[in-house]
C-alpha cells in the first residue's frame, strides 16, 4: 500500500523539479514528500556511514505531542469558563465542543499565516522547509487570551515569523522564542485587548453558537494574577471566575481564566514528562526555573514587602499564570536557551527569579514569565560566553602550569 | 596502572563481529599505491613506467621531506602511473611477481632516535606514524613529547586486537624499544578485556580505559593522560601497525601484510583476512557478502570509515571493512511519527531506544532526515568524553575562526573523535568533513 503511494509521489516528482510545470512549489512538494516518506538519501562517501534514527521532524513532533494535553484541557476550560460566566450548565461534551470551536480558528490562523511565510521563504531561498514552526504554530493559540481578535493574531504571527526568525536566517538562528515574540507583539501593540477582566473568558459565543447571554452576578474574568496585581492592601485573595477563594489544588486543576494552554498544571506536567523522558527538553533548564522561581517567591514571602503578589505563598506562584507553561515549553526551546550544560542552570534559575520579580515589583504586568524568558533569551549567549571562556582558560592554564 | 572511567560515549550494537579465524587472500596480478591515502603529502615520483621494483623500493617521496619515502608493497614491474586532473598522481600500479623479492634494510645497531627515524622514513614505514595536531602523517622535523598508541578499538565491530596481535609480543617489544629512543611510548589498554601481548610489554607507560566508544580512540586517551597544548606534538600509531614496524625491525624486510576484519550485517561469514597493502578490496569482499540488495562497502568502521568501490585499494592503516545495506531502496512511511522498533537510536524519541531486548536492528546508510541548522543542544557533549565543547569547536571550524579553534581544542581533535557527534546529530551536520577541512586549513595557515 505504501509502495503504491510511493509510486504516485515519484510520478509527481518531475513536475516539481527544475523545468517542471510546478517548480514554483518545489519546497511545498518536498515538504509533503519528506512528510510521507523518510528521505532515503544515503550518507556521503566520507563521514559517518550510518545515522541515528532521530531527526529534526521527530524532535519537533515530540514537543507538539507533549502540548496536546494542555491544548485539550485548554479547550475544555474555554467552554467551562464561558458557560460559568453565562450561568449555564452545558455538560462535558458541549463544554468541550464550545472550547474546540472557539480555539480552532486561532490554530487555523496561526498555521496558515506562519506556514505560509515559512513555505514562501523556503521556496525563495531554495531550502528545505524547517520544522520549527510546527511547534511555534501550536504554541501561539495556547498563549493568547481567547478573546483576542483573529486579525491581531495573524498580524502578530506574521511579525514574529518574519522579524524574530526569518531575518535572522530561519529556524536555528533566531535569538528570541518566536511564539513569545508573537505574544509580546500583541501585548505591547494592543495592550487593551491583552489585559483587563474581559479578555481571558469567551463571553460571546463562537461560530454563532450561544451568542448574547447576560453575564452572571459577581462574574470577574480577570486572571488570578491580574486580580493580585490590582488588589489593594496585603490581603491575599486569589479567586476564580465567581470570586471564590482558590486553593493550591484548584490552581493545579486549572479551571480558572487565563491563556488557553497555561492554566492546568497537571496537563503541563504530563507534557513535561514526555519531554524529559525523550530528552527533547533539558531537565536542567526546567528544574532550575522552578527552583529559581520558588526561591525568589519565598524570599518575597519573608521580606516583609507589603503587596499582595509578594505575600502570595511561593508555591502558588509556581502553578498560577504562565509560570509552569513557560518553564516547560517556552524556556526549554534549545535554540533560544543557553546551550552549554552549565549555562542551562544559570539561565533557568534567572528566568524563574525574574518572572517572580516582575510579578511582585511591577504592578503594570501581572504576569512576568513572558518578559523573563525573552530577557533571558537575550542574555543566553552571554551566559554561554562565560562557560566557553572557562573552558578556554582551563586549556590555557594547562599550558602555563607545565 | 591507573584506570580512567569514561561515561560519555555510545556503543552501537551492530551485527557481524568477525569470528576468530583468518583466511588468506588470493594474490592479484596488479597492485596499486594511492598517494591520496597519505594525508598532507605531495608526491614526487622516483620511478617510471616499466621500472623493476622490489617490495620496499621507493615509488615516490614527499615534496616537503625528501627523506620520506613511500614504497612498493610487492616486487614486480611498474605498470602505469595514472594521473587525474592537473596531472595529479592518482595511483601507481605494479604488475606483481608471483614471489616477492624484498629490499634489504640494515635494522641493527640503531644507536639513537635519529637513526630510528631515518630508517623508518627510508623504508616507507613512516606513513604509519601520525601526529596530533591535525591528524596527518607526522612531521619528522618536529620532536614529539610522547608517542601514544591505543591498545584496543572500541568502534562498532572493530577488530579484536587480543586475537590480531596473538604471538606478536616480541615484534611489539622491538618496535617499542626503538621508538622509545625518540620519545616515551604510552599505550592505552582496555579495562574490559585483558590483552596479554600488550600487558607484558616493558619500557611503556600504561593507562587503562573503561567506557563506551570512543574510549579506544587514541585522541580521547591523549586528552585524559597528556593533552596536546599549543606548540606541542604527539605521535600516534595504530597498534597493528606498531607490530608491523616491529617485524620490519626484526627482519629488515618491508612486508606490508596485516589482518583486516571483514565485518557487518551483510557479510555471510565475518572473519579476518591476511591482506597485503595495494590489493583491491574486492579480493576480500567478493563472494563473501549477501548481494541481493544494494550494498555499501566501507573501509574502516561505520562511524569514521569511508565508502569504497570493490576495485579500490584499502588505505595502509585500514584494519577493517564494514559492509552494510545501502538502503536507497527503502521507503519508510512517515518515519517521523512511527514508533520504530527495528532501527537503532540513542534518542528516546524512538521506541527502540527504551524498549530493550531487541538487538538485531536493521542498519543502512540512509541519513534518516534532512540537513538543518544546529537546533538541539547538548547532544554532542554526551558522546565526546574529552574536556572540549564540541558544538562551539564545530562552530568555530565552520566560521574558519583560527583563534577560536585553537582556544577550544582543535589541536587535540581528529575527525574520528567527533564521529559519534555526527552519528547522533539531529540536524545531520557533516561533522567529520567540517573537522577535516578545518584542520587542513589550520595547518596551511599556521605552518
Amino acid at each position: 500500500m505504501f509502495e503504491k503511494l510511493y509510486k504516485i509521489v515519484e510520478k509527481l516528482r518531475p513536475n516539481f523539479e527544475e523545468g517542471g510545470k510546478f517548480h514554483a512549489f518545489h519546497s511545498l512538494f518536498d515538504g509533503f514528500d519528506t512528510f510521507l516518506f523518510t528521505p532515503n538519501t544515503t550518507a556521503k562517501r566520507n563521514g559517518v556511514q550510518i545515522h541515528d534514527a532521530t531527526d529534526s521532524k521527530r524532535t519537533m513532533i515530540m514537543v507538539v505531542i507533549a502540548l496536546i494535553p494542555a491544548m485539550l484541557f485548554g479547550m475544555y476550560n474555554v467552554g467551562y469558563q464561558h458557560f460559568l460566566a453565562t450561568g449555564q450548565d452545558a455538560g462535558f461534551w458541549a463544554t468541550f465542543a464550545f472550547g474546540l470551536l472557539a480555539v480552532l480558528p486561532y490554530y487555523l490562523v496561526s498555521y496558515i499565516v506562519g506556514l505560509g511565510i515559512e513555505f514562501t521563504v523556503a521556496q525563495w531561498k531554495h531550502e528545505e522547509i524547517a520544522e520549527g514552526f510546527l511547534v511555534t504554530g501550536f504554541l501561539i493559540p495556547l498563549i493568547v487570551p481567547i478573546n483576542t481578535p483573529l486579525w491581531m493574531v495573524a498580524l502578530a504571527t506574521a511579525f514574529a515569523v518574519i522579524f524574530a526568525k526569518e531575518i535572522f536566517g530561519g529556524t536555528g538562528y533566531n535569538i528570541f522564542n518566536v511564539a513569545l515574540i508573537t505574544r509580546a507583539f500583541l501585548f505591547f501593540a494592543y495592550p487593551t485587548k491583552m489585559s483587563g477582566d474581559q479578555v481571558f473568558v469567551r463571553t460571546e459565543g463562537t461560530w454563532g453558537w450561544d451568542n448574547g447571554h447576560a453575564l452572571v452576578d459577581g462574574f470577574s474574568g480577570a486572571t488570578p494574577l491580574g486580580k493580585l496585581a490590582t488588589s489593594e492592601g496585603v490581603q491575599v485573595q486569589i479567586t476564580n471566575t465567581l470570586g471564590n477563594q482558590m486553593t493550591f489544588l484548584d490552581a493545579m486543576n486549572g479551571l480558572y481564566p487565563g491563556s488557553v494552554g497555561e492554566t492546568c498544571t497537571w496537563a503541563i506536567l504530563l507534557g513535561a514528562c514526555l519531554l524529559l523522558f525523550t530528552g527533547v527538553a533539558s531537565w536542567k533548564t526546567m528544574l532550575s526555573i522552578f527552583v529559581g522561581g520558588g526561591l525568589m517567591a519565598f524570599i518575597f514571602n519573608i521580606s516583609g514587602i507589603e503587596n499582595a503578589a509578594a505575600t502570595t505563598p511561593w508555591y502558588m506562584h509556581l502553578v498560577l499564570g504562565g509560570f509552569a507553561f513557560g518553564a516547560v515549553f517556552m524556556a526549554t526551546d534549545p535554540v533560544t536557551s543557553a546551550r552549554t550544560e552549565t549555562g542551562k542552570w544559570i539561565y533557568g534559575c534567572l528566568i524563574g527569579m525574574l518572572a517572580i520579580v516582575i510579578r511582585v515589583l511591577n504592578p503594570g504586568y501581572p504576569e512576568g514569565m513572558m518578559l523573563a524568558i525573552l530577557l533571558m533569551n537575550a542574555f543566553a549567549p552571554l551566559i554561554d560566553w562565560f562557560v566557553v571562556q572557562a573552558n578556554i582558560k582551563r586549556r590555557l592554564s594547562r599550558l602555563q602550569t607545565k | 596502572m591507573t584506570t580512567i572511567k569514561l561515561k560519555k560515549g555510545l556503543d552501537i550494537p551492530l551485527q557481524g563481529q568477525a569470528a576468530q579465524e583468518t583466511m588468506g587472500v588470493s594474490r592479484p596480478d596488479v597492485f596499486a599505491v594511492v598517494p591520496d591515502h597519505f594525508a598532507g603529502i605531495t608526491p614526487r615520483l622516483v620511478v617510471h613506467e616499466g621500472d623493476r621494483v622490489k617490495a620496499g623500493t621507493p615509488l615516490f617521496h614527499d615534496k616537503a621531506h625528501e627523506a620520506m619515502n613511500f614504497v612498493s608493497p610487492v616486487s614486480g614491474e611498474v605498470l602505469a602511473i595514472n594521473r587525474g586532473d592537473r596531472r595529479k598522481v592518482m595511483s601507481i600500479t605494479i604488475k606483481a611477481d608471483t614471489q616477492d623479492e624484498f629490499e634489504a634494510f640494515d635494522t641493527k645497531n640503531l644507536a639513537d632516535g635519529e637513526q630510528v627515524k631515518q630508517l623508518l622514513l627510508k623504508a616507507g614505514l613512516w606513513m604509519f606514524i601520525k601526529q596530533r595536531p591535525y591528524d596527518v602523517i607526522a612531521n619528522p622535523d618536529k620532536q614529539p613529547k610522547a608517542i601514544f598508541i591505543s591498545g584496543f578499538d572500541s568502534a562498532p565491530l572493530a577488530p579484536d586486537y587480543a586475537y590480531v596481535l596473538k604471538g606478536q609480543g616480541s615484534a611489539l617489544q622491538t618496535a617499542v624499544d626503538a621508538l622509545s629512543k625518540i620519545a616515551k611510548v604510552h599505550i592505552g589498554l582496555n579495562a574490559r578485556q585483558h590483552n596479554v601481548e600488550l600487558s607484558s610489554l616493558k619500557n611503556v607507560d600504561f593507562t587503562a580505559f573503561d567506557g563506551p566508544h570512543p574510549a579506544g580512540n587514541v585522541g580521547v586517551q591523549i586528552n585524559h593522560v597528556n593533552p596536546v597544548n599549543k606548540g606541542e606534538t604527539v605521535w600516534t600509531i595504530n597498534i597493528q601497525d606498531l607490530a608491523l614496524i616491529g617485524r620490519f625491525l626484526q627482519t629488515g624486510k618491508v612486508d606490508l601484510v596485516k589482518l583486516v576484519a571483514l565485518t557487518g550485517p551483510m557479510v555471510i561469514e565475518p572473519k579476518y583476512y591476511r591482506y597485503r597493502y595495494g590489493a583491491p578490496a574486492g579480493q576480500i569482499v567478493r563472494g563473501s557478502v549477501h548481494n541481493e540488495i544494494p550494498l555499501r562497502i566501507v573501509s574502516g568502521n561505520v562511524l569514521s570509515g569511508h565508502q569504497i568501490d570493490l576495485d579500490e585499494v584499502l588505505e595502509p592503516t585500514a584494519n577493517q571493512i564494514s559492509v552494510i545495506a545501502e538502503g536507497s531502496d527503502t521507503h519508510e512511511f512517515m518515519g517521523w511519527i512511527m514508533p520504530r522498533f527495528n532501527i537503532f537510536s540513542q534518542n528516546k524519541t524512538v521506541a527502540s531506544a527504551f524498549l530493550c531486548g531487541k538487538k538485531d536492528f536493521e542498519y543502512d546508510a540512509r541519513m534518516l532526515g534532512g540537513r538543518r541548522a544546529i537546533i538541539v543542544s547538548g547532544e554532542y557533549d554526551k558522546v565526546l568524553p574529552m574536556d572540549i565543547l564540541p558544538e562551539y569547536l564545530l562552530k568555530a571550524m565552520i566560521a574558519g575562526n583560527l583563534d577560536k579553534m585553537e582556544q577550544l581544542g582543535a589541536y587535540e581533535i581528529a575527525p574520528e573523535d567527533m564521529a559519534l557527534c555526527e552519528y547522533v546529530c539531529t540536524s545531520k551536520m557533516p561533522v567529520q568533513a567540517i573537522v577535516r577541512q578545518a584542520l587542513d586549513n589550520m595547518k596551511k595557515e599556521l605552518e
